[in-house]
């Protein structure tokens, strides 16, 4: 009685540590669990990241508030004053450098995430992580830029007037998260296609040009007048306005918008994690 | 069966051969091909979804069966494609195995290159919590360890430099310190002790004992390098073609393997993988006349010619060979010692050819490996356990000592006799 209590012991011990390796592996909540586990890893990819990025360029820091800044200045220019874009009411600069953060902080994660597990393949091909830290990395790093940035809209919020309500200020972490979701859900199923087609890359930068055009950013979802529900299909557009409805009071906060925007990017999300454990197996063989 | 730390059950890998040329599949040339030619692509599909069309299969381990208990350190041992490192690999989930299963009981640390993920613009600290965070330790665990890392290493002055203003030795010093200090149960080596010079070599293979010989821990452990396996490993395995031929003391499977010459090869072809910046395609020894020839009579000059495949252009690069009799290094040889600098590459393909003079090696079978490597920034290929044998033909050394041969180099010194 004694010795089968024991080995009942030593069987727990034994399945709490026990790794079974399987030919196939398809995504179960394990997973996530385990992303969860080497949390430590994420934050020290992501601080990699930083780290590199701002010691390699000599204005460091400033260039993520450069970047969106110098772009806002050169839109409200030509679009702002010389094509007298309309802006919902409020003032251009701030208009476009709302969306503009949020666009950048979308873009920049897709087209980094898209290339993440060429560019640690040393890595990949040498030691077992998850892989999906590193698309996740790749976003919180996009997500400390976008944080600096957001600072240079405070400012302007400031210098043109506008406070927030209490509700604009309770949809914002929701926006973040959306943009979060989709960021993650795109680059994991753009990072997949990328190890096997490696020219998808090249072709990406264009792309991501292209749905510039097609999101509000440079201009209000309004101009689109009777047709703008088409603009609603990129969620996006859902989170760009809506941000401008939270912090500049635009439009009312489009509620359907968001709803639609968060269970679009919840689908993408869902489809670029199983899609991407499917995938994983090949990693490091095709890499 | 309690224990049983490692069971190994079938495990098969299966690759395919690819015979195109280029580096990757572009999502361009499906597509071109699709709307060139839709109903050929359309048969091929069919064709393969029925299994018709004949894929070239490659299986580098095929039913696999091993079971490894608590404590014991294996060392495997195999020639070049024997699938030590897909073993390897798999075990440490890097890649999944086709077929089979492997059962783990504790925690599994693999170790199957130093220094990786060390990022050339962080400084040393940094770098140890980094590549401590990637070889699966917790950020406490390498606090508490960081001294200890530090001064194994001896790199304390420069703490707070970048690692790419490092010497080379420097780098490789601390990255081997920071994975010797990982605490598994289960510990996962390939072939990182060839790296450093030869005192540093001998600091490792001191702290490699120290590891072993704390209780309880199980290492498996890959190299060609026999005597290390014969000082670390009280059991070995002894791989070919993806099976295991041998489970046994280290000192059976050594002796089996070192006195096997089946693998004799003039010519050895690799399989190249597009990924890699350079990759050693071919292998050929060739004797006085440049046909391949893997027994080489004392008195004749050789050649072995390297085929190299170069897929980026790379520069600082580095080829060299390290020439071994019974498992022990008895010349490393490099590129660069004649021109006393590093090579660089385009891309292309290359052939490059090392004379070996005759009366160099005694008679006796001799092994080589080939390593490309960026200059302890990375390894870009190796070749290893390429054998070849020196056959007692025209050997005046033989003809004075009745046969015997004795020492391991051959060379003819010249004598000068003068009576005063």
């Amino acid at each position: 009685m004694k010795l089968s209590s024991q080995n009942a012991t030593i069987a727990k011990y034994h399945m709490s540590n026990l790794t079974i390796i399987k030919p196939k592996k398809v995504f179960s909540f394990d997973d996530l669990r385990e992303v969860w586990q080497y949390r430590e890893l994420l934050y020290f990819f992501t601080w990699r990241d930083i780290k590199v990025r701002y010691k390699q360029t000599y204005i460091g820091i400033m260039w993520a508030v450069f970047q969106p800044f110098v772009t806002m200045v050169i839109f409200s220019i030509f679009f702002g004053i010389l094509l007298k874009v309309p802006s919902n009411g409020v003032p251009y600069p701030i208009f476009v450098y709302t969306g503009l953060i949020f666009w950048q902080f979308f873009s920049s994660s897709l087209a980094d995430t898209s290339n993440v597990l060429i560019a640690n393949q040393a890595i990949v091909t040498k030691v077992y992580f998850p892989r999906l830290i590193l698309p996740f990395s790749s976003v919180m790093t996009k997500f400390v830029d976008f944080t600096i940035a957001a600072m240079i809209l405070f400012g302007m919020m400031l210098y043109y007037g506008y406070t927030p309500n209490l509700v604009g200020i309770l949809v914002f972490p929701l926006l973040l998260v959306i943009t979060f979701m989709i960021s993650v859900g795109g680059g994991l199923i753009l990072a997949a296609i990328n190890v096997k087609y490696r020219d998808v890359r090249y072709v990406l930068p264009f792309f991501i040009q292209i749905l510039l055009f097609v999101t509000p950013v440079i201009y209000p979802a309004s101009v689109a007048e009777k047709y703008s529900w088409i603009l609603a299909i990129n969620p996006m557009t859902g989170v760009i306005q809506n941000a401008r409805a939270a912090l500049l009071g635009t439009t009312p906060i489009n509620w359907l918008l968001i709803s639609i925007s968060f269970i679009v990017c919840a689908i993408i999300l869902i489809v670029g994690i199983v899609n991407f454990k499917k995938a994983e197996r090949h990693f490091a063989d095709t890499i | 069966m309690t224990d049983t730390i490692i069971e190994i059950k079938n495990i098969g890998k299966k690759y395919k051969i690819t015979h195109e040329r280029g580096r990757y599949v572009a999502l361009r040339d499906v597509l071109a091909g699709v709307l060139k030619a839709p109903f050929k692509f359309l048969k091929y599909k069919i064709k393969q979804v029925a299994g018709l069309e004949k894929q070239e299969d490659f299986w580098a381990l095929k039913d696999l069966n091993l079971t490894i208990k608590k404590g014991e350190v294996v060392g495997i041992i195999g020639r070049n494609g024997a699938g030590k490192s897909t073993l390897l690999k798999i075990l440490s989930q890097i890649t999944p195995p086709t077929t089979g299963e492997i059962k783990i009981r504790g925690t599994v640390g693999s170790l199957l290159e130093v220094g990786t993920g060390f990022h050339p613009e962080l400084t040393g600290r940094e770098n140890i919590f980094l590549n401590g965070a990637i070889l699966g330790m917790k950020r406490s665990e390498i606090a508490r360890k960081f001294d200890e890392i530090v001064a194994f290493a001896e790199i304390e002055k420069f703490l707070d430099t970048p690692v790419k203003y490092y010497s080379s030795g420097m780098y490789v010093r601390l990255a081997f310190s920071v994975a010797a200090h990982m605490e598994p149960d289960i510990l996962i080596v390939d072939e990182v002790l060839a790296v450093g010079d030869a005192e540093f070599q001998k600091k490792c293979m001191g702290k490699m004992q120290d590891i072993t010989e704390k209780k309880g821990r199980t290492i498996l452990f890959v190299s060609h390098n026999i005597n290390a396996i014969q000082q670390l490993c009280n059991k070995s395995i002894l791989l070919e073609k993806g099976n295991i031929v041998m489970f046994d003391t280290t000192d059976k499977v050594v002796d089996h393997y070192l006195n096997d010459t089946k693998g004799l090869n003039a010519v050895s072809e690799f399989n190249t993988n597009h990924g890699k910046d350079v990759q050693v395609s071919k292998i050929t020894i060739l004797n006085k006349n440049n046909t391949p020839a893997a027994r080489i009579p004392i008195s004749e000059d050789f050649s072995i010619k390297l085929n190299l495949e170069v897929n980026n252009d790379v520069t600082g690069v580095i080829i060299t060979l390290q020439f071994s009799y019974q498992g022990e290094v008895v010349l490393i040889s490099s590129i660069s010692d004649q021109a006393e600098k590093l090579s660089d590459f385009k891309k292309g393909d290359y052939e490059v050819i090392v004379s070996v003079p005759k009366f160099l090696f005694n008679v006796g079978h001799y092994h080589f490996d080939v390593t490309v490597d960026k200059v302890f920034v990375e390894r870009l290929d190796i070749r290893q356990y390429i054998g070849f044998e020196i056959q007692d033909i025209n050997n005046p050394k033989t003809a004075a000592y009745n046969g015997q041969n004795l020492g391991v180099m051959a060379s003819i010194l010249d004598y000068k006799v003068i009576n005063k």
